[in-house]
């Protein structure tokens, strides 16, 4: 069995680890039955599955003897951007109340996200 | 080498069938979904199992082309995530 056989058994299981990841990630957002919660399954698809098939990619191109470090640049993409992301919709979750709203915060009434200007308070909301 | 590369092809097409089966659960969650952050959340998950799509087929092709697809629609991925949570907040993307 030479090197470049284990190579490409280490990137068919890589690829197998990150398909598997990617399904859990799925069914998670399927099934889960809030919103908040729902946030929490698709993290697994992004950090875990999708880096698994990038370094499948990279172990199989130095199997394959042309090796590259450049899928190293999409997962260190996804991983500065996907806390960023879900943060954003945290907020649209909070913002349009699809779930239970946080305790009050200590100094200030509201939530800066539900506070309605003091001239719009009459404004009906529509949606 | 041929078992390796069985192994390898079968793990290819196994991969294939699974994202694909993923990809159409996050539509399903894209299509029921009842609130606006259900659905922005459903689109970032297709992005991102598009992305894995794509390098999937870069390693069946063996080919290093579809890396800079890849990296760029990782790109518009998170943009457009952005630009539909910050509109659904403010009422405008740039202010």
């Amino acid at each position: 069995m030479s090197m470049s056989d284990i190579g490409i058994y280490a990137a068919a299981i890589c690829l197998l680890i990150g398909a598997v990841f990617a399904l859990v990630g799925s069914v998670g957002l399927v099934r889960f039955n809030d919103s908040m919660t729902r946030m929490h399954a698709p993290t697994k698809v992004g950090t875990v599955g999708i880096g698994a098939m990038l370094l499948a990619s990279m172990i199989y191109s130095f199997a394959r003897g042309d090796g590259s470090f450049h899928e190293l640049l999409i997962m260190a993409f996804l991983f500065v951007t996907a806390p960023i992301s879900a943060n954003f919709i945290a907020k649209v979750i909070i913002h349009r109340k699809a779930c239970v709203t946080p305790p009050s915060p200590p100094r200030d009434d509201t939530w800066s996200t539900l506070n309605v200007p003091e001239e719009d308070r009459d404004v009906v909301e529509t949606s | 080498m041929s078992s390796a590369m069985d192994f390898m092809n079968f793990a290819i097409g196994a991969t294939f069938f699974i994202v694909a089966i993923a990809q159409v659960l996050a539509m399903i969650r894209l299509v029921i979904g009842p609130s606006i952050g259900d659905r922005i959340l459903a689109l970032d998950t297709m992005v991102i199992h598009a992305i894995g799509l794509i390098v999937l087929l870069g390693i069946s092709q063996g080919t290093n082309i579809f890396f800079e697809v890849a990296l760029i629609i990782a790109m518009f991925g998170f943009i457009s995530t952005v630009a539909l949570a910050r509109f659904v907040l403010r009422g405008d993307i740039i202010e």
